[in-house]
Parts: C-alpha cells; sequence; structure tokens
C-alpha cells in the first residue's frame, strides 16, 4: 500500500503541472471574483466563505480524472485489479494521494485567499479546520466518479456532471462553518455533520468506486 | 409461480402488452377527469383561481420522488439477480422522472410567483428538487455515455445506490442551511390541518391519474427498449452470418 501511494505521489509530482494547477486554478478564481462583484471589502466580505469554497471544489475537480485515467491507459490499473491488494484499498490509496497532491497545497494556500477575499481573521482557523475535514470527502467522491467514467473517451464532463451534485452537502456544511465561524457564532453542529459524512465518506465509497472499477475493467 | 417470472422478457412482453391498454385508458381517464374535475372546484379564498396549479404540482412532484425510487428498487434487482428488464426499466423510467420534476419545478414557479411574489427561493423543497433533478441528468448522461449494455447497467445501478443516498443527504442538509417559504406536507391526514374535502378528492384523483400516466409511459418505454436489444441482437447475428 505505501509502494503505490510513493509510485503515484512521484508520478503526481514529476508529471509536471499537475501537483500545482489546482492551486493556480484557485488562484485565478479568487483573482476573477473581484472582478464580477467589485473590488469593495463589504462586497466581498460576506461571500467570501463561499467563494473560497466553491472554489476548493472546483480545484479539486480539476484534477479527478487522472486519478485512474493514466493507470487505465497504459495497462497498469490491470495489474493493480489483479494484485494482492484489494481494489477497495487501491482505490483509498489512489484517493488518499490525490488528496495529498491537491487538496493539501490548497488547504496551505487557503489563507492567503482568504486574506485577498477579505475574510474576516476570525473566520481563518474555521476555514481552515473546515477544509481539513471537509476535503479529504471531496477526493474520495471524486475517486468514485473518476472510477464510473474510466472507460469513457469524453468523460471529463460526465465526470464533472455525476460529481458536483455529490458534493453539495460538504459543502453546504463547510461553507456553513467558514460563515458561522465568521459571525462568531457556534460552530460545532456543522462540523460535527462534516465530520460524519467525511467518515462515512471514507468508510461506504471505496466499495462503491471499486464495484465500479470492476464494471469498467471486464 | 413468483413474480421473478416476469422478468422473463417473453413474459414481460406479453404480461404489458395485456396491461398497456388498461393503463393509458386509465391514465387519461384520471388524468384529465382530475384536472377538468380540479378545474371546476371553487376558487380558494385566499389563493384565488391559482390555487388550481395544485393539482398539476403536487401529482408531479409525487412521481418525481416515486420515480427515482422505483429506480433504486430496479437498479437493486439488477444489481442482485441481473435481471435485464428490471435494468431496461429503470433506464426508460429515468427521463419521465426528470420530466416530472421539471413539471412540478415549472408549476411551483409559476404559483409561487403569485402567492410568494418571486419565480424563485432557495427554500429546501425547492433547492432539493432542483438537485433532484440534476441527479436525473447525471443518470441519464451516464447511460447513454457508456456504450456497452451490460456495463452501462452496471455502472448507473451503482450510481442510482450512491445517488440516492446523497440526494437524501441533501435534503436534509438543505434544511440545515435555509428556512423554507414552502409549506410542510400538502396531505396531511390530521383532521386539522386536512385540505378541505372540495380540494381533496379531485387531487386523489389527479395523483391516480399521474400514477397511471407514469405506468403507461415505462411500458411503452420499457417495451421499445426490450425490442430495441432483441433487434440488435438480430443484426449481431446478421453480420455473423
Amino acid at each position: 500500500m505505501l509502494a503505490l501511494l510513493k509510485r503515484d505521489l512521484a508520478l503526481a509530482t514529476r508529471a509536471g503541472g499537475g501537483f500545482g494547477l489546482g492551486v493556480a486554478f484557485f488562484l485565478i478564481l479568487c483573482a476573477l471574483v473581484p472582478f464580477g462583484v467589485g473590488p469593495e471589502t463589504s462586497a466581498l466580505r460576506p461571500i467570501a466563505s463561499g467563494i473560497l469554497w466553491v472554489g476548493a471544489l472546483l480545484a479539486c475537480l480539476l484534477s479527478l480524472d487522472r486519478i485512474f485515467a493514466l493507470d487505465h491507459e497504459d495497462g497498469s490499473l490491470d495489474l493493480l485489479a489483479t494484485a494482492p491488494l484489494p481494489l477497495e484499498g487501491t482505490v483509498a490509496i489512489k484517493a488518499l494521494a490525490h488528496w495529498i497532491t491537491t487538496g493539501l497545497p490548497l488547504i496551505a494556500a487557503a489563507p492567503v485567499f482568504g486574506l485577498l477575499l477579505h475574510l474576516p481573521a476570525g473566520a481563518m482557523p474555521w476555514l481552515l479546520a473546515s477544509l481539513l475535514i471537509g476535503t479529504p470527502a471531496l477526493s474520495m467522491l471524486g475517486a468514485f466518479g473518476a472510477a464510473i467514467t474510466v472507460g469513457l473517451r469524453r468523460g471529463g464532463l460526465l465526470l464533472s456532471l455525476l460529481v458536483l451534485p455529490l458534493y453539495i452537502p460538504t459543502l453546504i456544511f463547510g461553507a456553513e462553518i467558514v460563515r458561522r465561524g465568521a459571525e462568531g457564532g457556534s460552530t460545532a453542529t456543522p462540523m460535527l455533520f462534516l465530520a460524519g459524512i467525511t467518515a462515512g465518506v471514507l468508510a461506504l465509497v471505496p466499495f462503491a468506486a471499486a464495484a465500479a472499477l470492476r464494471v469498467n475493467l471486464r | 409461480m413468483s413474480i421473478w417470472e416476469y422478468a422473463n422478457p417473453v413474459k414481460f412482453m406479453r404480461l404489458s402488452g395485456a396491461v398497456l391498454p388498461y393503463a393509458v385508458a386509465g391514465a387519461a381517464i384520471c388524468t384529465i377527469g382530475g384536472l377538468v374535475w380540479g378545474f371546476l372546484t371553487p376558487q380558494d379564498y385566499k389563493q384565488g383561481a391559482t390555487v388550481k396549479i395544485v393539482f398539476l404540482h403536487v401529482p408531479a412532484a409525487m412521481m418525481a420522488i416515486n420515480i427515482w425510487v422505483m429506480m433504486l428498487a430496479a437498479s437493486l434487482i439488477w444489481l442482485i439477480r441481473r435481471h435485464h428488464v428490471s435494468a431496461l426499466a429503470a433506464r426508460a423510467a429515468a427521463p419521465i422522472g426528470a420530466v416530472m420534476t421539471l413539471i412540478a419545478l415549472a408549476t411551483g414557479a409559476i404559483w409561487g410567483q403569485p402567492m410568494w411574489g418571486t419565480w424563485w427561493e432557495w427554500d429546501p423543497r425547492l433547492t432539493s428538487f432542483l438537485i433532484l433533478l440534476l441527479f436525473y441528468i447525471g443518470y441519464m448522461a451516464l447511460w447513454a455515455a457508456v456504450e456497452d449494455p451490460d456495463s452501462a447497467a452496471d455502472l448507473t445501478g451503482v450510481l442510482c445506490l450512491v445517488g440516492s443516498v446523497f440526494a437524501l443527504l441533501s435534503r436534509y442538509a438543505v434544511l440545515f442551511w435555509n428556512q423554507g417559504l414552502h409549506q410542510g406536507a400538502s396531505l396531511s391526514v390530521a383532521p386539522g390541518e386536512r385540505m378541505s374535502a372540495v380540494y381533496r378528492y379531485p387531487l386523489y384523483l389527479s395523483m391516480l391519474g399521474f400514477f397511471l400516466l407514469f405506468l403507461a409511459l415505462l411500458l411503452i418505454r420499457t417495451r421499445t427498449e426490450v425490442r430495441r436489444r432483441r433487434l440488435a441482437a438480430l443484426q449481431a447475428r446478421e453480420t455473423r452470418a
């Protein structure tokens, strides 16, 4: 399992472009918003938390098709499927690698982008905490979507159509944590809901994703 | 003799062929009857004539949810017992469900404009119907995208299972996110909250009509799918010979 994780991480960093692309996309998104709604603090502050979460969602979406597509093309996915490691484990590891290469950089960059959008300083820890808890679920659900569309030639657009509705609950609770944090309210309830969704997704979705992969490798 | 015998396409075609004319006739009588009866009801003291949209809005919304549940059941039957008719029925049901969701959203908007003063509001019920529509669209797009019919049935089946969980999750997550304008249950059985009988009986008839309409459309579409599958098999045999 460790070997697979190392291999995926090495592939993601050395293939070029994959590692920082999500963060660059996030930056562009945050730079575009003030052009759309105006640069005033009063206009940006109320929507900052929502923009940051939606931006994280879209940046995460950008690199999803890489999870399985390249391995499917060169045949290593077939080898992984016949390896002693259960396919569910492979899926989980690949989702973890995706999270490390896109989720973690996003979280590290989020405070800077929060400053760009005038997110109140009090909300910053909540932004980090909600992203830290929420983004693993995004990667895992993304791996499910990637597993379903792996055999398709033009799967990219379909992938976003399938995955984005699944992101809705995570987005609702994640953005709610930051909004409440910004207003100084209690964040315990949405935090628990978000953690519950992530835990449930991490526990159950690998089975669905592995089932989809088996169909596509048939 | 068990219900699984109708998973045999030949038996299914025979039975559905026999049932179809009655379903079509019943759907026509009940839907048209319910809508006309509903149109002739007196005007509501507060809402005026706009209350009559309810005879279109509520049955469509009810079917939009129930069709997804039917697709879930059909997907489970396909994944567990590999009956092809079941997978084809799930495929045939999806566009009907999407249209029902659209009808519910559109009539709701037309009703909301005079009553709430807005075409659209990010109300939990409205939002969860929009999400349901997204799930229908994704499901249909996946069916259209995968070429091999058995793989397509498997993948859409898995998607339907996961989607059901998340549609339900979204339904309750949006409750947390925003408070609504929409009323609670429209058909409460508690005597104090019950709709007046003048409106209730035409509504029941219209709901029955919409259910029969779904049944008729589903049978027609499933029969078409079965025939299309047979045609593909014949053509494959032709090219091989």
